[in-house]
């Protein structure tokens, strides 16, 4: 039987963007239910029960992280709202926030109520001009019908959203980078220790949440632990360690598929079921070569590679779940947005694509990462104008493993991210690496020969 | 006791907040940092002090997993510090019961030391090398933790990042861009302690840098500072720049002369010229820093204005006079004044003198006649206290990190001091002006002739006698019989009490021009002291008769 979608059944129905539709469908009945019905602790439980990840990129428990927050705080507790998605060929969040506004506002509504939060601020980056508008006629209706603001539906709560555009950067997705940002200041992320739940926006205990996160929410309140968890990957017994991945999730095809899409399926869905089933294979009749299981930082997959232990699979069959790419030696899960190349296409070329962006974003601020990936970006660029040399791969693979939060040389986890589609590439790839080096090929992408300081 | 292990040696650190640098500092082991700076914030970005750091619980140690910036890492009874430097510790310790699963996959401390070579690597990638021709070059950090924790090569072939240098950052400060490592000092200084926030952080990544917003240069009175903060050469003082290579200056411990704040300073010199002034820390006096009037305040001792021989007027001029043919005639000079009419004979000793210097000439014009009356010289005081830091108005806001004070002397309670122990009472110099005196002796050593001419009437009646000592031409110094050449701040040792009653001992950093007698070498031949004018000497003497000094 085929999956039915959830959280986006209602994409591309008529009125989906709008209350009166979103009412239609059951909308808001979940939050008038937890009000009239629930302590703000139950809705906790129920989050934390149900075994809800995060659908930022880490994937850590949502409720775990509710409770995080200091027990009867005197003061405000704010809720940011995670939408500056600017991991490339990421955009599940975007349809969200386009097409059905209203259930990732439920979201936030009962959020606030759980963490007993009045205020939220949903930041958007700068680049979704479309969601920021749909989520501005959201949030105007939402006033309009009373559903915000004060004493909502006398029950005695009170909630403000805010939106707040971002100014176009990717550390503003890093959680205490989205803080700063919001604050008015450079997004540089902050040392943790003091995690945002104890101090967060404004020095006041806060938590980010990412829009898919909370549209999980709507649908677990609405449908119950039960429903959620009979979807997705339980935990492995044999890691206690593990906290599975129940639920659906969005996936986000992009690269070189026939059909880029956005799907809902269960979690823990193959790499192979996705491209081929829901993708429509890959594009021009061509083979994959590699593929990006999670959003550039999370690394690569060499789609050959058998999976020891497994007759006849290769890494194109693992699992996307949270533990799926890191068994092979990727990152994790990361946002779920797949990436394909082609057979045809060079990975230094993507390599080269992959250090700019890193080398682009990262924020400056700890010596590593800013000198890393800057460094990292003149020796592909170097390479793919035919002016590689052999040893600059174990340069690459040597800084992609010593940047980052992991070895403990950063402040946030860009670096690990940009590090880390370097390191697999040249290790999964590194035959094909070799062989342009001994070459002396130029890439056909390669510009005229302006020297990497230019960049 | 809570107690702390860096490198396995036990150390004790009672109830201080410490972190994981000055714990180690405590150990006797140096944690090399480049953002971290006590006065600042902790941003913890430049990564050069990370270390390896577990927890002794239960006769284990469990260590962490990763490597962890020391700056911004607490440290609590148990902690245990591993540095990079592990390997150079005292092997009479015994060793810690370290987990041998850690052990097994590198050597203790090996993770850190790589992680600060690494650091550093990084740090040199878009680092010019110029050191042959950087002002810093002798006493820059990243050459000193280069040589020390980095390594020998680099392994970058690319070109690198070369942006332009912006010698128009400030007046008096230029910033070489390309030699910058981003430890964002200089942007925490601004913000913090001065308030004025004129230094930002442009662009992102490896094309970050350092500078101000258009229109808005670094200009504020304690700028000069974020020279001294920036541990490379990026941030150049226009005033010292290729003027000397740092491993010619000659440092000494000096006191600064500019307000009554009484700033610790370090002088260097080269050959008896003062070439910079830098903060040494105090907490007692000022803490980090000093202000820019004082850090460029030296001017004056390198002056070609300054009297550098004593001179006599003679038919209406100043002709040179030898200090032999003169001193026997001040003496008799100022002798039969006493004599005659003592009630009418003052002298003044200026706020610049050393508490030294003041107690010396005071007791000698005492000696002569207990009549001849002792005056506090004029003391400059212009404008209000100024405090840091400031908000975008200007106006300062609590707490106050820094403060210019509006009297411009350095030494006014001490002098006061003196002349209450030696006469019983401070006469001001306002109070003799009105008087048409016999004789005056005026002690001056006004490094800012301005502020004197200021406090003087235009209605002045020069004295019959007068005596001037100073540094440069005052209006007091115009109408003097005798010119003598003052010393300077630097060309002295003594003691300043500053603003709060906390006096400040200072070396000598100078020889002054070779004419020239300091106040002290005077004041032992008017009293006809045997042996060297020495400052050490006349202020165990001092303490025994001045109970404030005691």
């Amino acid at each position: 039987m085929p999956y039915e979608p959830v959280l986006l059944a209602r994409i591309n129905k008529p009125n989906s963007g709008k209350l009166e539709g979103y009412r239609a469908d059951g909308g808001y009945e979940a939050f008038a239910r937890a009000l009239k019905d629930k302590k703000p602790l139950d809705v906790v439980t129920q989050v934390k029960d149900s075994g809800l990840r995060g659908r930022g990129g880490a994937g850590f428990p949502c409720g775990l992280k509710w409770t995080f927050l200091p027990k009867d705080h005197p003061g405000p507790i704010y809720l940011c709202v995670n939408a500056d998605e600017s991991e490339p060929c990421t955009y599940n969040n975007r349809i969200l926030m386009e097409k059905d506004p209203h259930q990732v506002l439920e979201g936030i509504m009962l959020a606030c109520y759980a963490i007993r939060s009045q205020k939220a601020f949903f930041y958007v980056r700068y680049e979704y001009g479309d969601s920021f508008r749909s989520l501005e006629a959201a949030v105007a209706e939402l006033y309009a019908a009373k559903l915000l603001g004060t004493n909502i539906l006398g029950s005695g709560f009170d909630l403000d959203i805010v939106l707040h555009r971002g100014a176009g950067a990717y550390i503003c997705g890093e959680e205490t980078g989205l803080i700063e940002s919001l604050e008015g200041k450079r997004a540089w992320p902050r040392i943790k220790p003091p995690f945002p739940a104890i101090e967060g926006a404004f020095r006041k205990p806060t938590i980010v949440n990412n829009v898919e996160t909370l549209a999980c929410v709507t649908q677990i309140m609405k449908n119950g632990n039960d429903w959620f968890k009979s979807i997705g990957v339980p935990p492995n017994p044999a890691n206690p360690r593990d906290a599975g991945g129940y639920g659906p999730k969005l996936y986000t095809l992009a690269g070189h598929v026939e059909k880029p899409v956005c799907v809902e399926v269960p979690m823990g869905i193959t790499i192979r079921d996705l491209v081929e089933k829901h993708g429509g294979g890959v594009w021009k009749g061509r083979k994959a070569k590699a593929v990006n299981p999670g959003g550039l930082s999370m690394g690569f997959v060499d789609v050959n590679a058998p999976l020891r232990g497994a007759d006849g699979k290769t890494e194109y069959d693992i699992p996307l779940d949270f533990n799926g790419p890191g068994s092979v030696g990727c990152l994790g899960l990361g946002t779920a947005a797949v990436t394909v190349i082609d057979d045809q296409t060079s990975m230094i070329d993507v390599l080269h694509n992959v250090c700019q962006f890193f080398s682009h974003e990262s924020c400056g601020q700890c010596t590593p990462c800013r000198e890393g990936t800057g460094w990292m970006l003149k020796i592909t660029d170097r390479l793919r104008r035919g002016l590689g040399r052999r040893e600059d791969l174990d340069i690459l693979i040597d800084v992609g493993d010593r940047i980052g939060i992991m070895p403990g040389t950063t402040i946030c986890g860009l670096s690990d991210g940009a590090g880390w589609p370097v390191k697999t590439a040249i290790r999964k790839f590194r035959a094909e690496f070799e062989a342009a080096i001994k070459s002396g090929a130029k890439s056909k992408y390669a510009k005229a020969l302006a020297m990497a300081g230019a960049h | 006791m809570p107690t702390v292990y860096v490198n396995d040696k036990p150390v004790e650190i009672g109830t201080a907040k410490l972190n994981c640098v000055q714990a180690a500092e405590l150990a006797g082991a140096f944690l090399p940092h480049y953002c971290w700076h006590e006065a600042l914030s902790v941003v913890a970005s430049c990564r050069m002090c990370l270390v390896e750091m577990g927890d002794l619980k239960d006769g284990k140690v469990t260590m962490q997993p990763k490597v962890l910036p020391g700056c911004q890492t607490p440290v609590k009874d148990g902690t245990v510090i591993v540095t990079g430097d592990y390997d150079k510790r005292d092997r009479a310790l015994p060793v810690l019961p370290y987990d041998p699963a850690y052990t097994k996959t590198a050597p203790l401390g090996a993770r850190a030391k790589k992680a600060q070579a690494d650091t550093l690597e990084g740090l040199l990638i878009n680092h010019p090398l110029d050191c042959p021709v950087c002002d810093k070059a002798g006493e820059c950090k990243l050459q000193d933790f280069s040589y020390k924790y980095g390594r020998s090569e680099s392994r970058m072939v690319d070109l690198k990042n070369t942006p332009a240098n912006k010698p128009g950052l400030s007046s008096k400060i230029t910033l070489f861009t390309d030699r910058c490592i981003m430890c964002t000092r200089c942007v925490r200084f601004t913000r913090e302690i001065s308030g004025t926030a004129e230094l930002q952080v442009v662009g992102r990544g490896h094309h970050e840098e350092i500078d101000t917003f258009p229109g808005r240069p670094l200009e504020n009175k304690l700028a000069g500072n974020v020279v001294d903060l920036c541990p490379v050469g990026a941030l150049g003082s226009k005033d010292f720049l290729y003027k000397q290579r740092v491993w010619y200056l000659k440092t000494t411990d000096g006191v600064c002369n500019g307000c009554s704040t009484g700033c610790s300073t370090y002088v260097d010199t080269n050959k008896d010229i003062v070439y910079r002034l830098r903060a040494r820390y105090n907490p007692k006096a000022q803490g980090h820093f000093m202000c820019d009037d004082g850090r460029y305040g030296y001017h004056h001792a390198n002056s070609g204005e300054r009297f550098v021989r004593p001179v006599v007027k003679t038919e209406g001029r100043f002709k040179p006079v030898p200090w032999s043919v003169l001193l026997p005639q001040l003496k008799l000079d100022f002798q039969t004044a006493a004599n005659q009419n003592a009630m009418s004979t003052v002298a003044v000793l200026s706020p610049f003198l050393t508490v030294e210097e003041a107690f010396l000439l005071g007791s000698y014009f005492k000696s002569l006649s207990p009549h001849i009356r002792l005056v506090l010289g004029p003391v400059p005081v212009i404008g209000a206290d100024d405090k840091y830091p400031k908000n975008v108005k200007g106006e300062s806001i609590e707490p106050v990190k820094f403060t210019i004070r509006a009297e411009k002397a350095p030494n006014r309670v001490g002098v006061e001091e003196v002349l209450k122990a030696l006469q019983g009472e401070v006469i001001p110099f306002a109070k003799v002006t009105g008087e048409a005196l016999a004789a005056l002796w005026f002690a001056g050593g006004y490094p800012n002739p301005a502020h004197l001419d200021a406090l003087v009437p235009p209605a002045w009646k020069t004295p019959a006698l007068l005596v001037a000592q100073d540094l440069l031409p005052t209006v007091v110094t115009a109408s003097a019989k005798y010119i003598l050449p003052a010393t300077t701040g630097f060309e002295k040792d003594g003691t300043f009490v500053n603003h709060a009653g906390y006096a400040q001992t200072f070396g000598r950093s100078a020889r002054p021009p070779v004419e020239v007698r300091s106040e002290l070498q005077l004041a032992y031949d008017l009293l006809d002291r045997k042996g060297l004018a020495q400052a050490a000497n006349v202020r165990k003497e001092l303490a025994a008769k001045v109970a404030y000094f005691s």
